[in-house]
């Protein structure tokens, strides 16, 4: 990008809450059942049919707003969003709109570019998610599937404080990471769990208003964050500079040509006739219930990373590393309380222990104690660091006892002088031209000395007795 | 329950049938009564009674049409809470009665399926929208029924026709399977023969609904006893309800019921209600703007008769609104659409929502100052001529002016037959605190008892 532009981005994320059932009706959530089998004459929109509300979902839109220090408004309001299309079954969606569940909270994440970057969340609000729209599956028809529909989210309006589009991608991992932290959505943008539309302008560097913005549309998924924004800026930048001006519409971002198109006015100009719905009273929490949910929020990911650095003395960008899931910073604290020396362990989880999980589906399959324990073997020199792995992964794949698969290896150090003594006389006598150079000081040849031990035991010699072994014969 | 009492129920409603209030056919009531009344149970406290149920309320024995061909044969996979409450206390579902539709109207001429007569005149309106309601109870055709009230559908039918009519506090009743109008006014209401056949009704139907979020957390509505007196009742007579032009005969029917309020030892004293006079376009604000939203899902996708001429989705909504709702529903639609328009919704909707506030704030500073109840006229004038008022919207929203204000304030309301004019009933009104129908009723029960209903005024 020319440093003579500024990019100015602000994320709308959509959330889909993690509850067994609907926002205003009782039926199942669970995604992938056959088209139109979890619905009922609420999410329908029959007639006659009266929503009503879902607490676990109230409480976990209050858990996220917490974590992101919003306030949370001890009375808000729902409205009717009222627009017309084949899979919105009552023609309006409630959600929120002057009185929102909460505001002005803030998101902290690192951004390539300009470190650790406070980003204002505007809003969150509560609402209920529409049906699918499918386009695909017949011909010259479009099919609906209800089953999204009234399923419950929250709605994060991030303020325009994002200056890059690795910024917005930074941003949105860190806020997913968050959303995981506290389990209030399982985020998976590929099941639509997580939506995200941007709004995008560009300004000269220096200027401080903000410039017509356009909001992107259609960003399926995290690897197309970064590109339909750079697309959409880089289109901005060019129109600009080739003296036109941005016209404020919502443009739909294909990922197969990498580019953006604008959304067809019949698509939009949506005057969406907001008003109190008249079907639900005011949404009233009690400080109790307010209470009670930020009891319920565990440590969130900044501050066990900060903790981690503080407590186990790693280093910031391990700590962010061991960190970055809730189940992997809880593996590693069983790890360490399992005795396992910190830095050692945070070693082990980030290479071997995070190497295994991405093929398996993100299981941490050997266990905390085992985990620990073979550290401890590699540390009182029972094992070799490079057995270690061969054991780690026999016990992944298998289960089982470290030391008694090592023992069924046959990996476990040899420490007996008298054996070590005997592999080192064998392997000095079959190099007699070496033993002469050595000792006419090319001491770096003990390196080789030790590598031919090493391959004489097969690897059991523990490797610093068979080291003092050749310095004690080679300089008799 | 043998097959006879069922027979007998259904012989009365088809002998009713040249009312046009009775939308289910002969032949499918005939049948579901009979298996009604094999399967009542016989312990509850309406076992046996006939209660018809207004079409825009929803059932399982019949459809549910709301008196529009947007939902013709339109059969609901699910009832409402109060035709559940009903069928649960032993009352069988006398059938569906024609109404205006989306109760939209206030004489049931803007029904898709033709007008209700009236039972003493059939050249008049039995008023709306539960008119069919309302002239099936006052044919004798059955005890009681169900209406329901955005504006007044159920006490100025009550009056026209002579009957008892309640509206219930917002909230008594649950209102799942109630097909929503103006959903921030609708409640189910009752019609009975008498105080008492609609009291008993109003109790079994009222009471908690956890599916529905505006439904208060109470127990079912205790029906009063009747009174010896109305010793310790304040009851006020709102002059914003008394006016100049007011009818004559209407005048001198609820001056005689003052009396008889008196004489039972009830303290009468002249109150005043301000903002009375903004209460009929406030209304016409907010009921239209909840039911442009309401009314949105009937775009013939998903249930519902579509009419041709669709090539897409945007013109497939067009034809079926376009030919499925009658002028008035478009109308109202319009008119919905407009006031919460942006650029237009601070003048009219937020403004009527202001008004509203102030609406019920009058109430409030009347019950302040010791009043119980209050008592008006229902209507300003006896049964209208059809067609009378079918080109001019306003007029037939005029008839609407002592009853919207209830609804506006959510309080409870009836109607009681208090005189006739030139052999049309005349009603009179009362309006009492939210969630004290049981005092409401008893007053009902005691002027009752001493008003000549069908005297001429």
């Amino acid at each position: 990008m020319p440093p003579a532009w500024e990019t100015i981005i602000g994320l709308e994320t959509h959330v889909q809450l993690r509850t067994k059932s609907k926002m205003f009706c009782g039926c199942s959530t669970a995604f992938g059942a056959p088209p139109n089998t979890q619905v009922c004459p609420v999410c329908l929109g029959l007639p006659g049919a009266l929503p009503a509300p879902n607490g676990a979902a109230i409480g976990l839109a209050v858990r996220g707003a917490l974590a992101l220090g919003c306030t949370v408004h001890p009375k808000s309001i729902f409205a009717r969003k009222n627009y017309f299309y084949p899979d919105l079954p009552k023609g309006y969606q409630i959600s929120q709109f002057d009185q929102p569940l909460a505001t002005s909270g803030t998101l902290s994440f690192l951004s390539p570019e300009r470190g650790i970057i406070n980003a204002g969340v505007v809003r969150l609000h509560l609402e209920e998610d529409a049906g699918k729209s499918i386009h695909d599956r017949f011909a010259k028809a479009t099919a609906v599937d209800l089953n999204r529909s009234g399923v419950p989210l929250i709605e994060i309006v991030g303020g325009p404080d994002l200056r890059s589009p690795a910024e917005a991608r930074a941003y949105l991992l860190t806020l997913k990471q968050l959303l995981e932290y506290i389990g209030i959505s399982d985020c998976d943008m590929e099941k639509g769990s997580l939506r995200v539309d941007a709004n995008v302008s560009v300004r000269r560097a220096g200027e401080t208003a903000l410039n017509t913005r356009t909001e992107v549309k259609n960003i399926n998924s995290f690897a197309f964050v970064e590109k339909a924004l750079t697309v959409e800026r880089d289109r901005q930048i060019a129109l600009v500079e080739s003296g036109g001006s941005v016209t404020q519409q919502t443009m739909l971002y294909d990922s197969r040509e990498n580019t953006v198109r604008p959304q067809r006015s019949k698509e939009e100009s949506h005057d969406y006739r907001y008003f109190p719905e008249p079907d639900l009273p005011p949404l009233v929490l009690t400080p109790e219930f307010v209470a009670e949910q930020q009891s319920e929020l565990p440590e969130l990911p900044a501050q066990k990373r900060e903790r981690f650095v503080a407590s186990y003395a790693l280093s910031r960008e391990h700590a962010a590393v061991v960190t970055n899931s809730r189940a992997v910073a809880d593996y590693y604290e069983n790890v360490v309380r399992a005795g396992a020396e910190p830095q050692a362990a945070a070693n082990w989880v980030m290479t071997e222990a995070l190497a295994d999980a991405k093929d398996y589906q993100d299981q941490l399959r050997v266990a905390p104690g085992a985990l620990a324990q073979l550290i401890a073997l590699v540390k009182g020199g029972t094992l070799s660091h490079q057995a270690a792995k061969k054991v780690f992964g026999e016990v992944a794949a298998k289960g089982g006892d470290p030391r008694t698969i090592a023992e069924s290896l046959g990996l476990i150090q040899v420490g007996d002088s008298n054996v070590v003594s005997g592999w080192v006389t064998d392997v000095l006598g079959a190099h007699a031209p070496e033993v002469g150079r050595y000792k006419n000081g090319e001491t770096k040849l003990m390196a080789f000395f030790l590598g031919q031990v090493m391959r004489a035991s097969k690897g059991k010699a523990d490797p610093k007795l068979a080291q003092r072994v050749l310095e004690e014969k080679l300089a008799s | 329950m043998s097959d006879a009492p069922a027979k007998a129920v259904a012989d009365r409603l088809v002998k009713a049938k040249r009312l046009n209030a009775l939308l289910t056919p002969p032949k499918d009531l005939r049948k579901s009564l009979s298996a009604q009344a094999a399967a009542a149970r016989p312990t509850g406290v309406l076992y046996g009674m006939p209660v018809a149920v207004k079409d825009n309320i929803c059932t399982l024995e019949f459809t549910t049409s709301c008196g529009s061909r947007i939902l013709e044969g339109y059969r609901s996979p699910y009832e409402a809470t109060a035709v559940a409450k009903l069928k649960a206390a032993g009352a069988l579902i006398a059938g569906k009665t024609n109404c205006d539709e989306f109760a939209m109207g206030s004489s049931t001429e803007h029904s898709a399926y033709g007008r209700v007569l009236h039972p003493l005149d059939k050249t008049r309106v039995p008023g709306g929208s539960s008119g069919g309601s309302a002239a099936l109870v006052a044919a004798g055709a059955v005890p009681a029924a169900l209406g329901s009230e955005t504006g007044g559908s159920v006490r100025q039918p009550a009056a026209f026709c002579g009957v008892v009519g309640i509206k219930p506090t917002y909230g008594r009743v649950s209102r799942w399977g109630l097909v929503a109008f103006g959903s921030s006014l609708d409640q189910i209401g009752v019609f009975g023969r008498s105080v008492h056949d609609a009291a008993r009704v109003l109790s079994v139907i009222s009471g908690r609904d956890p599916r529905d979020a505006t439904c208060e957390d109470r127990d079912p509505l205790r029906l009063p006893t009747v009174p010896e007196s109305l010793q310790g009742f304040v009851i006020g007579l709102p002059r914003e309800y008394f006016p100049a032009e007011l009818d004559p005969a209407v005048r001198r029917a609820c001056d005689r019921a003052v009396r008889h309020l008196k004489d039972l030892g009830a303290s009468v004293r002249e109150v005043s209600l301000p903002h009375t006079p903004y209460a009929v376009p406030t209304y016409y604000v907010i009921a239209p703007a909840e039911a442009s939203s309401n009314l949105a899902r009937y775009d013939g996708v998903r249930y519902g008769p579509r009419f041709d001429g669709h090539a897409d989705v945007r013109s497939l909504y067009r034809t079926t609104r376009g030919q499925g709702f009658g002028p008035e529903v478009r109308r109202r639609i319009l008119v919905g659409t407009y006031v919460l328009s942006s650029g237009y919704y601070d003048a009219y909707y937020r403004r009527a929502q202001q008004m509203r506030s102030l609406i019920a704030q009058d109430f409030r500073n009347v019950w302040d100052r010791g009043v119980d109840l209050l008592f008006t006229p229902t209507v300003p004038t006896p049964a209208f001529k059809a067609g009378e008022k079918l080109a001019d919207p306003i007029a037939m929203y005029m008839s609407d002016v002592f009853t919207v204000t209830a609804n506006l304030a959510g309080l409870p309301a009836m109607s009681l037959p208090i005189g006739r004019v030139k052999g049309l009933p005349i009603g009179g009104q009362l309006i009492g605190q939210a969630f004290l129908e049981d005092e409401m009723i008893e007053a009902a029960y005691a002027l009752e008892r001493v008003v000549p209903a069908t005297d001429e005024a």
